[in-house]
């Protein structure tokens, strides 16, 4: 069983990495990944919510979706339940630990619509996860999520000491080195 | 924003206008740069792409249809789930239905095809179009975006094939000493073309400004910085203040 959690970890944080092989999550990954700092904040957020959203999803599933035997309203009911457990989360923190909230509130709203949330609670369901697995890989999903985020973030902040051509300033250089990543991140590919 | 001026130019007739802005004028792919997530990963060959496209494009025209109709009952605080709802209905319905008599294309989109809920694209198109305007011209946006949208994904996995695996729409174009380029079927070859994409893209808009031409309809999606996303389109979907105010000033604008 412990084995198993692990295989799911590192398979699910380096070697399917969500973004760099299943491409999802891009938005964030490319829109705030300029400063280091804020890439560190996105990356807290995206752990705290997507291992959140793995386990209610999960449960939802298991108690409620599967018992009446309506499994194919599993879209409609994520989709949803995710977006008010964003707000219900932000909510919260706003009232009981605002210290966190200041660090990590402006990347909540942000993250209703990363179909990163949604991807990870659907693959959940698809590969029959139990809740306790379906957490662990929300979890290590949003690791690899984190980890991609805060390498291209570094990278970001050093390129704008290089003289690159005009037409691939900006966008274009940085998915040139999102790719470069990518291949980095195919060698771990052979480590399962 | 580029999204919302358009409304003035109607007179003309609406559905070739309607067809032609989506397929050329505003490219979701090529122009707008929106939907990046499935551009990337189901383009790996031609027919993924198009079928992906069509996908997209008869969600969006039903969703854009079905919002149009429901316009005027959806109170505005509320619009962006109801939006939610009914693009997830329809997006559970289509994908039903191609588990049912396209499998093939079922298994290879996997994932991607319930994961069009999250697709810029389609609640870009429900709140910036068909939550404004009549039931036909919507219907034609829809069906225009989403043509745009399959030709895009197309033209990408064709290149793709072509480079990665000699091939196109599975049948052998290359001459036998070529040698397939496979991490263009990978995944760091959709970064590459995309980045080849959106360099050409930052050519073109280079270019256009020079000649004085107003190009602030190009743009590289979420480019500008996510923070700022709510007021530019693609994020507009968030529940939050920010939107909420946005659809009141909106409102006392009209």
């Amino acid at each position: 069983m412990l084995k198993e959690l692990l295989v799911i970890l590192i398979a699910s944080s380096l070697v399917n990495n969500v973004v760099l092989s299943q491409f999802l999550g891009l938005c964030p990954f490319l829109g705030v990944s300029k400063k280091t700092e804020t890439a560190t904040g996105m990356g807290v957020a995206v752990i705290f919510v997507i291992t959140l959203a793995s386990a209610v999803a999960g449960a939802i599933y298991q108690f409620i979706l599967q018992p009446f035997h309506i499994e194919y309203l599993q879209t409609i009911v994520f989709i949803l339940v995710i977006a008010a457990l964003v707000q219900f989360v932000e909510m919260f923190l706003k009232k009981f630990i605002p210290g966190l909230y200041q660090s990590l509130g402006v990347y909540l709203p942000l993250i209703t619509t990363n179909c990163a949330v949604l991807g990870v609670a659907l693959t959940n369901v698809q590969k029959n996860y139990g809740i306790l697995t379906g957490i662990v890989n929300g979890f290590a999903t949003a690791v690899g999520f984190t980890i991609s985020i805060i390498i291209l973030a570094g990278i970001r902040e050093k390129l704008k000491y290089n003289d690159i051509p005009e037409s691939f300033q900006g966008m274009p250089i940085v998915l040139v080195t999102a790719g470069l990543m990518a291949i980095a991140f195919c060698g771990f590919s052979g480590l399962l | 924003m580029s999204q919302i001026e358009e409304k003035e130019v109607k007179r003309e007739n609406p559905v070739t206008e309607r067809l032609l802005n989506g397929i050329v004028k505003e490219n979701p792919t090529f122009v707008l740069m929106l939907g990046m997530c499935p551009t990337l990963a189901v383009t790996t060959s031609a027919i993924n792409g198009l079928g992906m496209g069509l996908t997209t494009m008869v969600v969006l025209a039903l969703s854009n249809v079905f919002i149009s109709l429901l316009r005027n009952i959806i109170p505005d605080k509320v619009r962006i789930p109801a939006f939610i709802v009914i693009i997830a209905s329809f997006v559970t319905m289509v994908e039903l239905l191609l588990q049912g008599f396209i499998p093939f294309l079922y298994d290879a989109l996997g994932i991607y095809i319930p994961l069009i809920v999250v697709n810029c694209i389609i609640l870009g198109r429900a709140e910036a179009y068909a939550y404004k305007n009549p039931v036909i011209a919507s219907l034609f946006d829809g069906i225009g975006m989403g043509l745009g949208f399959s030709v895009a994904l197309t033209c990408i996995g064709a290149v793709r094939e072509l480079l990665g695996a000699g091939e196109i729409f599975g049948i052998h174009v290359m001459p036998d000493s070529f040698v397939p380029v496979s991490i263009f079927i990978m995944a760091p070859g959709a970064f590459f073309v995309l980045a080849l994409l959106t360099a050409i893209q930052n050519k073109v808009k280079i270019i256009g400004e020079r000649k004085g031409k107003d190009m602030s309809k190009i743009q590289s999606g979420c480019n500008s910085d996510c923070m700022n996303c709510a007021d530019t389109g693609c994020a507009r979907r968030l529940i939050d203040d920010k939107t909420e105010k946005a659809g009141e000033e909106e409102k006392n604008n009209a």
